[in-house]
């Protein structure tokens, strides 16, 4: 009695009541392509692992030139579960990211992105470079020899854009070089500007999808589709889906921890064969295949302008592929599978050259 | 204001009254004083650059000559240092380069020396090279004690006897063709050294009656030392003149060869001073350091060197039971016991590693057994058991440090799998319950509708 009195205290507050009804009315289409709903959900539950493990990294990590190698080093030797933590924290984040690519390629197939889903789209694009942010800047926080190399590398190739290059280098690196200064202000990124990005992107986008609700894909307009409570039926196959990752995780941390490697030092010069992480290789694979000059222009910078001019396009994809027009569908289907098959293949042949 | 006049027109009567005239006079006369001091000007430029340029007939006609005895002076000169430095054939050789005739320029009247006898080069090179105020003028930081140094040398000392065979200056530095030791070409520079003395001491025929052996080169070329100065490249490992001196080359003594030697390895030198050796090896005249470690042939010095097992150097001297025969067993087992120890640790650090285990803290605090190793065996030449027992000990605690942090990495691997196996069990089952309550809900669902 005390506690159906305590809910009615809160439902009169929080209109409890309200929020559980419209969960039990959401509904989730049933199809044969149902299975990339599940991406979107797995990517938000590695987020909230990388935030969970984070803030507990946060308990010992030192950021700073002297002190960051040393502390993430005793968090994997000293610190009881450390290791875990630590490991979890770095796997769970290359996942996310793999799932959040899966996710945006799906939604871009399936036309999730339609009318009148358009700004959850563009949050989207906003959540992948916000993620993107994330992975660049938490690769330097352990201090090691390659992540200060790949920064050092990174932040060269943001300094060749023309006029604003510059600027933009110094301003990453906190100078001309890659010191303790750029490893303050990448951990200032890591853990407050872009998390509280994130969370106001992530908080729009995942309102606009509960607003509109699952998307069907066009080409199964018209038909028949049968549905699916999402509470508690959806959910709870989510759930089988996130317990299954904290499994895939724990194997994946004891079995492959995540390497400390060696302390970065600006005076060493720098491993042979040095590589970005593999979301990035892609691009940097791009950058060593073009010729120096491209019509009397450098051809790095003409690669990195066309990655950004690309970036952008990302953001307008639902403005320009409209669905009344069958061609234009046709179009950007071929430019989907083309720019998936470059990353891939770019990816390969970056891991074996 | 006063118009500027040279004083020559400053000297001239007053001006006249009419100005204008006055003024077109002065000014002609100025023009042709400016044109004849232009003129005198220009043809004392062309003397003086006519001159700088330096006749050489010298060169000119040696240049031209058939045989190649005579020829090759002139030719090699391009390259010597003493022409880069402005001197030529006559500020060695005397003779007037400017004469047109072999006779005017050999005149022995102009001062011409011809070519020096063996016996006479030192002092030949020394007229300018033991003049310090003339050697100024050209390199200053070069000593000018050479030739004096050359004559306490067993080269300059066998020929003021009289012998003509030995090295002189040209024999080591080359003639004509001299360039600078630090040039790499240079027949003195580090790498090219041993090469140049052995063009004589290599040769049996050559130093035949000397009394020396001939098979220096040989053995030097096999040592430690030349493997460092020509594998390695490093510039700064001995070679012939490091220990034996370049201008006063003499072979250290029996007792002055632990000076050489601890002229690099000053702590070993150091340690044998201390140790019981010094006063057996003097009562014995045994020459310290290559007794042991030989001289041109110095192999890369190992732990097999000391002990009491055959092939040691130790039982040369010590017989079963003697103190130092206890000694030397005692030091290499407790070498042998360290370096048994680090290979366990290393190895177990090393596994530990490769399971992807962070180790690389007891990696770097093994760094001290290293070092402790290293340490114990210069230690070794004070031939005391307590003076290596005093980095031994506290080398092997390290060790053992190390080999611990490997087993409790390998344990903590093996935890954490447990572990993982444990959970995945529980995870697998948790999966498992949520999919069987999913199938109950729908279960239910489907009878509702």
């Amino acid at each position: 009695m005390r506690i159906q009195s305590l809910v009615e205290w809160f439902d009169a507050r929080l209109s409890i009541s309200t929020l559980a009804a419209i969960a039990r009315k959401k509904e989730v289409p049933l199809h044969r392509h149902s299975i990339w709903y599940y991406f979107g959900g797995m990517t938000l539950f590695l987020f909230v692992v990388q935030v969970v493990t984070g803030i507990l990294l946060l308990l010992y990590y030192r950021p700073s030139s002297e002190g960051a190698f040393e502390s993430v080093q005793f968090i994997i030797t000293e610190v009881k579960f450390g290791w875990l933590i630590r490991s979890i924290h770095s796997w769970s984040a290359n996942l996310m990211i793999a799932t959040l690519f899966i996710h945006m390629f799906s939604v871009f197939f399936l036309r999730g992105y339609y009318p009148p889903r358009e700004i959850t789209w563009v949050s989207g694009v906003f959540l992948l470079f916000i993620v993107i942010c994330f992975g660049f800047s938490g690769y330097l926080l352990p201090w090691n020899k390659l992540a200060f190399f790949a920064t050092k590398v990174g932040t060269e190739i943001a300094g060749v854009v023309p006029v604003v290059g510059r600027p933009i280098l110094r301003f990453l690196r906190g100078g001309d070089d890659v010191t303790g200064a750029t490893l303050t202000r990448f951990f200032g990124f890591h853990v407050a500007v872009l998390p509280a990005t994130a969370t106001v992107f992530l908080g729009i986008h995942v309102l606009l999808v509960q607003m509109h609700g699952m998307s069907v894909p066009p080409n199964l307009l018209g038909q028949p589709i049968k549905k699916m409570k999402f509470v508690p039926n959806f959910l709870l196959r989510d759930l089988i889906g996130w317990i299954l990752a904290i499994g895939v995780l724990a194997a994946l941390a004891a079995l492959f921890p995540w390497e400390l490697g060696e302390k970065a030092d600006a005076f060493a010069s720098a491993p042979e064969g040095i590589k970005p992480e593999w979301y990035f290789l892609f691009m940097f694979q791009t950058l060593k295949l073009l010729p120096a000059k491209i019509l009397g222009f450098d051809g790095e910078v003409i690669g990195i302008m066309a990655f950004n001019i690309v970036a952008m396009l990302l953001f307008i994809v639902p403005f320009v592929d409209r669905s009344d027009n069958r061609r234009r569908r046709l179009i950007f289907n071929v430019l989907g599978v083309l720019a998936l098959l470059y990353i891939v293949v770019l990816t390969i042949v970056g891991y074996v050259t | 204001m006063k118009p500027w006049l040279p004083n020559s027109l400053n000297a001239l009567p007053a001006p006249a009254p009419d100005s204008a005239l006055v003024g077109k006079v002065v000014s002609a006369r100025l023009v042709r004083g400016l044109a004849f001091l232009f003129t005198v000007l220009t043809i004392l430029l062309l003397v003086a650059t006519a001159s700088a340029q330096k006749k050489s007939s010298c060169i000119d006609c040696h240049a031209k000559l058939d045989d190649p005895r005579l020829s090759a002076p002139a030719k090699l000169f391009d390259n010597d240092i003493h022409r880069a430095r402005g001197l030529s054939c006559n500020d060695c050789h005397g003779g007037d380069p400017n004469a047109d005739t072999r006779e005017s320029a050999k005149d022995p009247a102009k001062g011409y020396l011809g070519k020096p006898k063996t016996l006479d080069i030192p002092a030949y090179c020394g007229k300018c090279h033991s003049d310090a105020s003339l050697m100024k003028k050209f390199n200053p930081s070069l000593r000018v004690d050479q030739e004096r140094e050359y004559y306490t040398s067993v080269h300059g000392k066998l020929l003021k006897a009289g012998e003509t065979r030995v090295a002189t200056c040209i024999s080591c530095h080359s003639v004509h063709g001299i360039r600078a030791i630090d040039d790499p070409l240079s027949s003195v520079y580090p790498s090219r050294v041993a090469e140049t003395c052995s063009k004589c001491h290599a040769s049996a025929d050559y130093m035949s009656g000397l009394g020396i052996p001939s098979d220096q080169y040989a053995k030097y070329k096999t040592s430690v030392h030349a493997q460092a100065l020509y594998d390695k490249q490093d510039l700064s490992a001995p070679t012939c003149n490091d220990c034996h001196g370049n201008h006063g080359a003499t072979p250290p003594g029996i007792a002055s060869v632990a000076n050489v030697c601890g002229q690099c390895h000053a702590r070993q030198a150091e340690l044998f001073q201390t140790s019981p050796h010094k006063a057996a090896f003097d009562q014995k005249d045994l020459a310290e350091c290559i007794t042991c470690h030989s001289n041109h042939a110095i192999n890369k010095p190992g732990d097999q060197l000391i002990g009491t097992t055959p092939g040691t150097l130790c039982i040369n001297c010590h017989t079963s039971g003697d103190k130092g025969f206890i000694a030397a067993g005692q030091m290499r087992s407790r070498i042998d016991e360290l370096i048994a120890s680090l290979g366990r640790s290393t190895e177990i650090l090393n596994r530990a590693e490769r399971a992807g285990m962070e180790v690389s803290k007891p990696k770097f605090e093994l760094k001290g057994a290293t070092d402790a190793l290293t340490h114990a065996r210069v230690l070794i030449h004070s031939s005391s058991t307590a003076e290596v027992e005093k980095v031994i000990g506290p080398g092997l605690e390290v060790s053992t440090k190390g080999y611990e942090a490997g087993t409790a990495a390998l344990a903590e691997r093996k935890f954490r799998r447990q572990g993982l196996a444990v959970s995945l069990v529980f995870i697998l089952f948790l999966a498992g319950l949520v999919y069987l309550k999913l199938r109950q809900i729908e279960a239910r669902q489907a009878a509702e509708q």
